[in-house]
């Protein structure tokens, strides 16, 4: 996935407190009025001094953050479509209701999706489920997202596997063509993927899996609560602050 | 235009409408645990292990819809239709929170409205829809793929008009009578487009696994078919 290995001290915190952290600051910073600016360019301060604890390169963040592009249109969109006042800008009727909403989505949706990359990079996946569950998520829930990650490579495999097969007998699968091709290999896929994954759940029932994969660990300390807070309450202050400002 | 925009980003919705959203989705999961506790016997737990691994890798499959707008599958229908209702939507409910936690996609404060709209509305619709359609259609195996394939774009279109009535209940930017109008009206039109790719590969996918494991396919519990034929 987008894990990045490295041993920074982000990196070494517990995923559960990571995960804490990152709806915190997400939240503080979702919750801040739109109009206070400075809070947002403090904001932005404060998620490069993350990632540079992270030491993730600037360049990988703005290539993930492309996942946002379509809110970054409606956010263009927004001045537009908005209601109330108007006002003249290059010869653009422009609303302020909707120039402040467009702002609004970029700034938030921007500040957010940078959070949530700088915890995909410095936490596994696995790291991420586990955290999770010491959050006290049902355990139906992580138990079906565990296999959804094993099952994720008997998935691919599988889907090569069918891939190399097909080119073998001389197909020559191509972009609009081999639309046919997927649609009808799309069930045999599921299935071939079913069954080897049907197989792989009774070997693990045979070795006695009692559908808890995670050893019960004591997780984080306080001393580790008490680090991974220090981000969340800074943003907090900041978000009070604003709203109290404006 | 608006690209597929059914992974709410964060700072679209405001504050009440994603709380009560996220209060909503909470509920509705405790409801699917409780529920989905009972369907969940052995062979479905790799099964909705499997059904969740086939969503995640099948939504990060983008495929163009019109010029310059792109969307990819839900998946809500196939999961209702193979593991049922309950265990469908945690299935779904599971990818989107993936989604949001590895690959940034989708707003943390937007988990709540976002799980609404594609994981109990999306799975909901499809799975009322094709319990409806499997009893009034033949039992055939065109009557079920039929019956998936409304049931998906039905349930696609359903759930971006749940993004509309969000954007009305509490969107963070106040629009003109038309821009709403008009925002409702491209999601229904994408949507439609995207109900159609996933109507086929959910048709698709189902069909197959009703011809060879027909026991596998939740929705099919309990009627007698000739559909397994």
């Amino acid at each position: 996935m987008l894990y990045r290995e490295g041993a920074t001290p982000i990196h070494r915190l517990a995923p559960e407190v990571k995960i804490a952290a990152t709806v915190a600051i997400t939240v503080a910073m979702v919750a801040t009025p739109r109009e206070a600016f400075w809070a947002f360019g403090v904001y932005a301060l404060l998620v490069v001094a993350l990632a540079a604890t992270a030491r993730i390169p600037g360049p990988w963040l703005v290539k993930r953050s492309l996942v946002e592009t379509p809110f970054v249109l409606l956010a263009l969109l927004m001045p537009f479509v908005g209601a109330g006042e108007r006002i003249e800008w290059l010869g653009l009727h422009l609303s302020v209701e909707g120039l402040y909403g467009g702002f609004n989505l970029l700034v938030k949706g921007t500040l957010g999706v940078l959070v949530s990359l700088i915890l995909a990079a410095t936490t596994t996946t696995r790291d991420i489920i586990v955290g999770l569950d010491r959050l006290r998520c049902p355990h139906v829930l992580t138990q079906i997202a565990t296999f959804m990650l094993r099952y994720l490579d008997v998935l691919t495999g599988e889907a090569r596997r069918m891939h190399i097969a097909r080119l073998a007998r001389g197909d020559d699968p191509r972009f609009l063509w081999q639309v046919r091709g997927f649609a009808t290999g799309v069930g045999a896929l599921f299935l071939r993927a079913f069954e080897r994954g049907e197989r792989v759940y009774l070997a693990m029932l045979s070795r006695g899996y009692t559908g808890t994969l995670f050893p019960q660990s004591p997780g984080a300390g306080v001393a580790q609560w008490a680090t991974a807070a220090t981000v969340p309450l800074v943003t907090a202050a900041i978000a009070v602050t604003a709203t109290i400002v404006t | 235009m608006i690209p597929e925009a059914l992974h709410i980003s964060n700072g679209v919705l405001n504050g009440p409408v994603s709380i009560a959203y996220a209060v909503l989705a909470a509920v509705a999961i405790g409801v699917c645990v409780v529920n989905g506790r009972r369907d969940l016997e052995d062979r479905l737990v790799p099964m909705a292990g499997l059904v969740a691994a086939f969503i995640f890798a099948v939504q990060m499959l983008n495929f163009p819809v019109l010029p310059g707008v792109s969307g990819h599958l839900l998946g809500g229908a196939l999961a209702a239709i193979l593991v049922g209702p309950w265990v469908g939507a945690l299935c779904v409910t599971i990818v989107i929170t993936a989604q949001a936690l590895f690959f940034a996609d989708g707003g943390i404060t937007a988990l709540g409205p976002n799980i609404t709209n594609m994981g109990l509305v999306s799975t909901a619709v499809a799975f009322g829809v094709t319990v409806v359609l499997l009893r009034v259609l033949p039992r055939t195996p065109a009557g079920l793929s039929i019956s998936v394939f409304v049931a998906a774009v039905v349930s696609v279109v359903v759930a971006s008009q749940s993004f509309v009535l969000q954007y009305a209940l509490g969107g963070s930017t106040e629009l003109t009578g038309g821009g709403l109008a008009g925002v409702a009206a491209t999601m229904a039109g994408t949507h439609l487009l995207i109900g159609v790719g996933e109507g086929l590969i959910s048709a698709a996918t189902v069909a197959t696994v009703a011809r060879v494991r027909p026991d596998l396919v939740y929705a099919l519990r309990g009627l007698k078919t000739g559909v397994a034929a």
